[in-house]
């Protein structure tokens, strides 16, 4: 199949990544916009280094797109090692910058390797589970596919940052379309599910839930299933129960606070909540059509922290109200899907897994980001993709989606 | 289904976070507010109230500058016991009751600013504003607080005073620690006189620092200043009014009957307006509040409602001549009492016989006027016609009715209608007749009148046929206009023609009848008096106590210029208290000074207070001597 008429690079996609990029840096510029600062070329304001950081991703595309395509898949393993040494090396060399060691200082800048390392182990992993030699139905495959991505959030917690560490799950979904058996991915919804329901209802409620429904499937089925259901609604009711011992003695106090406060059972409007707090009345302050661009008395007192970073969507909501952050939204949802449709396409493989790794890390960070931005889910530090400030992160994102559209480029050249 | 899973995952995802977000900003209208309580602060500039003068111009009411001292609990630093101690002496105040009123203030609003300690004078602010560096969160608002020229008038003024909670919710405009017209001229015209406060906002950061200006102040405003007003009463016979009250209860008013305006408005026992400013005011206040017994802040013109006793003749009369059951020369005999029904008798007292209506106007003939209200109801088939009828000539002249006088707060007095009389007697079951309610004749019986609505027909009678609604406003000075409705003349339904018989039989009244004894020099004044039966409860026992005394005047009796209504509690013969009362004041008004000296000295030197004690005794006691 040869594609025949237009470009080779998805442009779609492409203006996409450059409209995220654009309204992030507008809205950059607004959460830190500084009154006393009239100087638009100012290297100390946070906008001007945004926008240096916006040209050098320039580079950085032309880079990834001048590179064969080929490289990528041929070079994953050796990306993916030097990805870990370079986590490792944190221990040894790494900066301490607000109380975790994410950081190589090198001169005046900061890099955080964290960032690329979802490029490397989406590699690592599209190399790894398209060799023809792989089944994802054995379990010694199960097994280390769960390594290569288990192995960098392992090196990512201690730094620490369990948000960034936790993004890694995203790769579940890449391996469930590879053939990974659809019970894991059920595993993970029913742990999650049972976890929130016995924080918010307790485990008598659960428990009596969990007989219900076991009851009515049993009673809908054959009688012979009796054993399976009920032995499965055991385990349930017993993680239920083993829940609050995790979360009253493996969980740390402040994960516990994130929790309660999400799930309405602490209101809390000082300290830990204040955040969240914070960031909901200026999203909600927003109304239909926001206050205007620089006008968000929120955003302009700095009452919500972290603005120009984690915190980025805050901006959006006040200053652009609600049909500016349903513009925000839109963007995202459809450059996944967009994403997804260009994965089912590809012809290789490798570029069909790559291609839904990176679908799968933007959408759990767009998803974490503006739930948690939103006071939907509780507070995991993790940034909203081209928007937040930083260069690690701009750049990180920026070569994930590039090599994509590099793969993508080179599925119809080669056939 | 492996390629469809992820795809279904992202839609929900989507639709949930806008869900979200459209609870967030469209539904959910609370964060505006916050974000607002956050980031702006509001800082009020207050204007200047406005002036009050009477009708000759003297300045009755100004402005004193007053200090604040309010909190807003968020922004307080904690203070160490020892410079709460200082503080707490700097607001005069022990520390208990400032643990009192920060927790109160915590509980009202912590964003929201709350009085401390109000009404500071000029030179203890001073001294305040010094120290107010040292505690974070408190500071001084300077407000406007009145400043009374006379000590009369009380009860017209009014008084202001900070806004409770109930009063915020339902204005907004208003906010803690401000002040607001509560009572009579101050409450009524709180809008003309308040002015308008202006405000400057204020963007803030999060640590409460003031940041610039918010949008460029679009939504600031300077404060209007309130306007001044001019009243229509005659300070000089208002101050007159209260010293001849002394040691009396009950009212004056006096209005010029060609257009409604109150020249003086007295009510007794009164209080010095001065006592409600200051930082005794609430211990003032709470005084007067509870003073059951002689109630200084219960105004008897506009509240006190009374028999009107004989002065209600004229409208008996008046009534009679319109429905024309009775010519004003038609002569009628009196028994000396009179009779209405089986052995039921009114009494009478001496006086000649046969009268006309002049004649039994000047010597108050009760037979005289129970004949011709028999006849008034008697026109009709039906009773109930009959007293509707009655009813609707009376409230013309703004019986049973608030009049509409600018002067909150008032009482409608009770003029009976057939419905009344319907349930009274029970009505089918139990038929009732003219008779049965002979006593409204001579203003006795079921008729109730206030003071006020007694001086209003005596205007409609001066003016033969209408009247201005009475009023205390004569201009609001910066826009010089007075309300619409003080400016219509009202129609009664008695015509012109029939005004002469009773005007004459009022002049008769002073000339040689009831009111002879306070006839003045040079002065023809047309009047009648009354004396009117009352009741109290004494431990649930109904008891009657000296008659009130009652007098409604207006003079010269050609182009009238005052209309006058006095009514003495318990003393007795109209003429002797309320008579004298309304001929000194009326003396006072048109010439401006007192010839009657005598009849002066016996009011100031008189007191009712024995009499307002006999039913407090315990002891048995006599009326009426």
């Amino acid at each position: 199949m040869l594609k025949t008429k237009g470009s080779k690079y998805d442009w779609v996609t492409i203006f996409i990544y450059i409209a995220l990029v654009a309204i992030g840096w507008i809205n950059i510029y607004s959460a830190s916009f500084n009154e006393a600062s009239t100087s638009f070329f100012d290297v100390k304001q946070v906008y001007t280094k945004q926008l240096m950081f916006i040209c050098l991703s320039v580079l950085l595309i032309i880079f990834i797109l001048a590179i064969e395509a080929k490289f990528y898949e041929r070079f994953s393993s050796i990306i993916y090692l030097i990805a870990l040494f370079s986590l490792l090396g944190l221990f040894l060399f790494g900066k301490n910058i607000n109380g975790a060691t994410s950081w190589y200082a090198v001169g005046g800048f900061t890099i955080q390797p964290s960032e690329f390392a979802k490029v490397a182990t989406s590699l690592a992993l599209a190399k790894y589970v398209s060799d023809i030699q792989i089944d994802l139905l054995t379990y010694e495959d199960q097994i280390k596919s769960l390594i290569i991505i288990i192995l960098p959030a392992i090196l990512i917690i201690p730094q620490p940052d369990p948000g960034s560490a936790l993004v890694y799950l995203a790769l579940i979904f890449p391996l469930y379309r590879e053939g990974l058996h659809v019970m894991y991915l059920l595993f993970g919804f029913i742990v999650a599910a049972l976890f929130v329901a016995t924080l918010s209802l307790g485990t008598v409620w659960v428990s009596l839930l969990i007989l219900l429904i076991a009851g009515i499937i049993i009673f809908k089925t054959k009688k012979k299933s009796i054993f399976k259901y009920g032995i499965l609604a055991i385990a349930c009711i017993g993680f239920s129960i083993s829940v609050n011992f995790i979360f009253d003695n493996v969980l740390e106090q402040r994960h516990r606070d994130r929790f309660n406060i999400v799930l309405g059972k602490q209101v809390d409007t000082k300290s830990i909540g204040y955040n969240t707090n914070q960031s909901e009345i200026a999203i909600g302050s927003g109304g239909w059509t926001g206050k205007g661009w620089l006008q968000g008395t929120q955003t302009k007192g700095k009452f919500v922290p972290e603005q120009d970073t984690d915190y980025i969507f805050s901006t959006v909501g006040e200053e652009w109200g609600f049909l500016g952050s349903m513009g925000v939204v839109v963007l995202f949802l459809f450059l996944i899907i967009r994403l997804l449709i260009l994965s089912e396409r590809q012809k290789s493989q490798f570029s069909r897994i790559y291609g839904y790794s990176v679908a799968s890390i933007l959408f759990f960070h767009f998803f974490i980001n503006i739930g948690m931005v939103s006071g939907l889910l509780p507070t995991i530090g993790i940034p909203l993709p081209f928007f937040s400030y930083g260069g690690s992160g701009l750049w990180g994102f920026t070569i994930l989606l590039f090599i994509f559209i590099r793969l993508d480029a080179s599925n119809y050249i080669n056939h | 289904m492996r390629k469809y899973l992820f795809f279904f995952l992202v839609i929900i995802t989507g639709l949930i976070i806008s869900a979200r977000l459209f609870y967030l900003q469209v539904l959910d209208t609370s964060s505006q507010i916050s974000s607002q309580n956050n980031a702006v602060k509001k800082v009020f500039d207050y204007p200047q109230r406005g002036f009050i003068f009477d009708r000759n111009g003297e300045l009755l009411v100004s402005n004193q500058p007053s200090y604040d001292v309010m909190v807003i609990p968020k922004n307080i630093d904690s203070l160490s016991s020892e410079s709460i101690n200082e503080f707490c002496e700097l607001l005069k105040i022990t520390e208990e009751k400032y643990n009192n009123i920060l927790k109160k203030a915590k509980i009202y609003s912590p964003r929201l600013p709350s009085v401390v300690v109000s009404q500071f004078t000029k030179d203890e602010y001073a001294y305040l504003s010094e120290k107010m560096w040292k505690y974070k969160g408190f500071y001084i608002q300077k407000r406007s607080l009145r400043d009374y020229q006379v000590s009369n008038s009380a009860n017209v003024f009014g008084y202001i005073a900070e806004v409770n909670k109930t009063i915020i919710e339902k204005k907004p405009y208003y906010q803690m620690g401000d002040l607001i017209g509560k009572a009579g001229v101050e409450m009524e015209y709180e809008d003309v006189l308040r002015g308008k406060k202006g405000v400057k906002h204020f963007q803030m950061d999060r640590f409460n620092r003031e940041i610039g200006s918010y949008q460029e102040g679009v939504f600031d405003t300077i404060p209007v200043n309130g306007k001044d007003i001019t009243l229509t009463i005659d300070s000089k016979l208002q101050e007159y009014g209260e010293k001849l009250l002394v040691n009396k209860r009950g009212g004056i008013v006096a209005l010029e009957p060609s257009t409604g305006e109150i020249l003086a408005l007295i009510s007794a026992p009164n209080y010095d307006p001065k006592l409600l400013v200051g930082r005794e005011r609430s211990k003032n206040f709470t005084k007067l509040w509870y003073d059951t017994i002689s109630r200084p802040l219960f105004d008897r013109v506009l509240q006190g409602e009374y028999p009107p006793g004989s002065p209600f003749k004229a409208l008996t009369a008046l009534i009679g001549m319109q429905e024309g059951i009775v010519h004003k020369d038609e002569k009628l005999i009196c028994q000396g009492s009179y009779n209405y029904g089986g052995k039921k008798k009114l009494g009478c007292h001496l006086h000649k016989t046969p009268l006309n209506m002049s004649e039994g106007l000047a010597n108050s003939c009760n037979t005289y006027f129970c004949k011709i209200y028999k006849r008034t109801l008697e026109k009709f088939s039906t009773p109930q016609e009959g007293i509707d009828n009655w009813k609707r000539h009376l409230t013309s002249f703004g019986l049973d009715n608030y009049i509409g006088y600018d002067l909150p707060p008032g009482k409608k007095g009770l003029i009976p209608s057939s419905e009344f009389y319907n349930r009274w007697y029970q009505y089918p079951k139990y038929k009732w007749y003219a008779s049965a309610t002979i006593s409204n004749a001579i203003g006795q019986g079921e008729v109730i009148l206030t003071p006020m609505q007694m001086v209003n027909f005596t205007a409609a009678i001066a003016n033969r046929g209408w009247y201005y609604k009475p009023h205390i406003i004569k201009n609001i000075n910066t826009i010089d206009s007075i309300p619409l409705k003080y400016t219509k003349r009202y129609k009664t339904t008695i015509e012109k023609k029939h005004f002469d018989a009773v005007i004459e039989g009022m002049f008769e009244v002073y000339n040689e009848g009831t009111a002879k004894n306070i006839q003045i020099p040079g002065i023809e004044i047309c009047g009648k008096t009354g004396t009117a039966e009352n009741y109290t409860k004494i431990d649930g026992k109904r008891v009657q106590l000296t008659d009130h005394s009652i007098f409604v005047a207006f003079a010269p009796k050609e182009n009238p210029e005052i209309a006058i209504a006095v009514i003495i509690e318990n003393g007795y013969w109209g003429s002797r208290w309320a008579g004298r009362i309304a001929g000194l004041m009326i003396e006072k008004y048109l010439k401006g000074e007192i010839t009657r000296t005598d009849m002066e000295n016996f009011i100031l030197n008189g007191s009712l207070m024995e009499e307002y004690e006999k039913p407090y005794s315990g002891k048995p006691f006599k009326i009426n001597y």
